[in-house]
């Protein structure tokens, strides 16, 4: 199963770091990342990842959200069927 | 590969402009509950309800979480019960097993307390309507609705009457919450089998045994698209409703598909009304606004709405399999913080939301009217109503509430509710009108001017 996994915040250090560190800790494996700071410190990052079998989206963003609180960033695990399914026939 | 800006779209849809999926409404059939004894249906409804129905909230809250979209409401709706307690007599019996079942699944409301009886009431229909007042009063998530007019059938003018006298006994019953029965209560022409939107959601005789029917929103997110074309033309207009109509219904269309199969369901249809909240940014007055009028009710109203409700629906209907229920723009008054303001100010009134019915989804729709309105008024505000749905072809309805002991002011329903400013009806009456019960013929289908 794959998901989208979306950070979106204020820009500071070691934000890919954790959020990678944690998905490692996990069980997902990270097949494309992109990240951009817009205006000087607006971040936002979007990995596509694969999760191992077994393991819930809802679980991943359980447990991605103590780093999300930590960075003072939103972080957001989806099915990335939401966004074929909205932009791709 | 999806691209970045496409992420970011969809992200910024849910996270800033409040798209959601309002509700997941499953639909039973009850044909199968039917006994001659009314506390034996009553059991057979609850053990049914509660067998379909008991994994509802659990495989809604794990879709949610699986692709990160809000579902706001979980749902029940059931056949009409005025047909399933025919039998028995055994209507408020139901009632009370609809109102059980419903709180121990945990949705807020269950449809379906419905009679439909456009052309003729039974003796039975008729007691049933009877019971309406007490049943909402007692209950707290039960719905009701009954439709008294077609296209095919015409207007049945001796259920109008009644159910004026109906809601009047609702308001009064339910006094001390200022009417709040009365937006339990929805009266229909040409009311549609798969609506799964309450209050006037029920499960139609020629459906399925169960099926999962799904309503999405968004105006929020119509309105940030209509927010970058400015000044262009009622050509580009139309056609950014449409692109956004499609992609909201496409998430629609997914959801509704994967509760249906896991909770062994038919997918029935996406209802893709553009359903306000009475927050900002999520408001169907709103969008009228950025179409390009001052205020919801200016001359105007009517036009932009007429092109929002076809949009959506040609939009909407590209991009799902089955669309289905009422579909297309709702104007509840209480539930929307545009129309409100727009009331507040003095630029809405109830005769230029009733022009707005003829074009757009259902009809007079949450809107707090004088206590001291009579019987005979509000059955006139309904035939009116029917009139526009039966001779267009379109389903139309009434849910006003008769706030007693208020004249004018604002009362609070709460809640997905909202509150609304008491509005004032007409002066005159059409008193004799009502009294002459009988049926409004069906119309004619051709020579249309």
């Amino acid at each position: 199963m794959r998901a989208i996994v979306s950070v979106i915040g204020k820009d500071r250090t070691g934000i890919i770091a954790k959020v990678t560190m944690r998905l490692f800790e996990l069980g997902c494996n990270v097949e494309d990342i992109s990240q951009t700071v817009m205006h000087g410190s607006y971040f936002t990052m979007i990995m596509l990842i694969t999760l191992k079998e077994g393991l819930a989206i809802g679980t991943v963003g359980d447990a991605l959200q103590s780093v999300a609180e930590e960075l003072g960033v939103e972080i957001r695990v989806q099915h990335e069927d939401i966004f074929n399914s909205m932009h791709r026939i | 590969m999806l691209n970045r800006q496409e992420i970011i779209q969809t992200i910024s849809m849910i996270k800033d402009q409040h798209l959601d999926i309002r509700t997941v409404t499953m639909h039973l059939s009850l044909f199968d509950c039917i006994s001659e004894d009314a506390a034996r249906t009553a059991d057979n409804v609850k053990r049914k309800l509660l067998s379909r129905a008991g994994r509802l909230k659990e495989v809604v809250e794990e879709i949610q979480s699986k692709y990160g979209i809000p579902i706001v409401n979980k749902r029940l709706s059931v056949s009409p019960v005025s047909l399933i307690g025919a039998a028995s007599g055994g209507w408020r019996e139901i009632a009370l097993a609809m109102d059980d079942a419903a709180k121990t699944v945990g949705v807020d409301f269950i449809g379906g307390y419905s009679a439909l009886v456009q052309k003729a009431m039974t003796k039975e229909e008729e007691a049933f309507i009877l019971t309406i007042p007490e049943v909402l009063a007692s209950t707290d998530r039960v719905c009701a609705s009954v439709n008294v007019g077609s296209t095919r059938a015409g207007i049945n003018m001796d259920a109008v009457k009644l159910m004026g006298e109906v809601i009047k006994r609702t308001a009064d019953l339910t006094a001390d919450r200022d009417g709040i029965g009365c937006a339990k209560l929805v009266v229909f022409a040409n009311a549609v089998d798969d609506n799964p939107f309450m209050a006037g959601s029920f499960n139609g005789v020629s459906e399925g045994d169960c099926v999962v029917n799904v309503g999405i929103s968004g105006p929020g997110v119509v309105k940030a698209a209509l927010e970058s074309i400015r000044g262009e033309s009622c050509d580009v207009l139309s056609e950014t409703i449409k692109n956004t109509s499609f992609k909201i219904t496409r998430m629609g269309e997914l959801v509704g598909r994967e509760a249906a199969k896991a909770l062994g369901a038919a997918f029935g249809i996406v209802d893709l009304s553009l359903a306000p909240t009475p927050i900002r940014n999520d408001s169907v007055g709103e969008v009228l606004e950025e179409m390009g009028l001052s205020a919801v009710g200016a001359h105007g109203t009517t036009a932009c709405l007429a092109m929002l409700n076809d949009a959506v629906k040609k939009g909407g209907t590209m991009a799902s399999s089955h669309v289905g229920g009422l579909s297309g723009a709702f104007i509840p008054v209480s539930e929307d913080i545009g129309m409100i303001e727009a009331v507040r100010k003095g630029a809405l009134s109830l005769d230029k939301l009733e022009a707005m019915t003829s074009v757009c989804s259902v009809g007079l729709d949450m809107i707090a009217i004088p206590g001291s309105t009579s019987a005979a008024t509000v059955s006139a505000i309904i035939a009116d109503e029917a009139a526009i749905g039966v001779i267009n072809n379109k389903t139309t309805a009434v849910r006003v509430i008769p706030v007693c002991g208020k004249e004018e002011g604002e009362v609070e329903f709460g809640g997905l509710l909202g509150h609304a400013p008491i509005m004032p009806v007409g002066k005159e009456n059409a008193d004799a009108f009502i009294a002459r019960g009988g049926r409004i013929p069906a119309p004619i289908h051709s020579f249309k001017n």
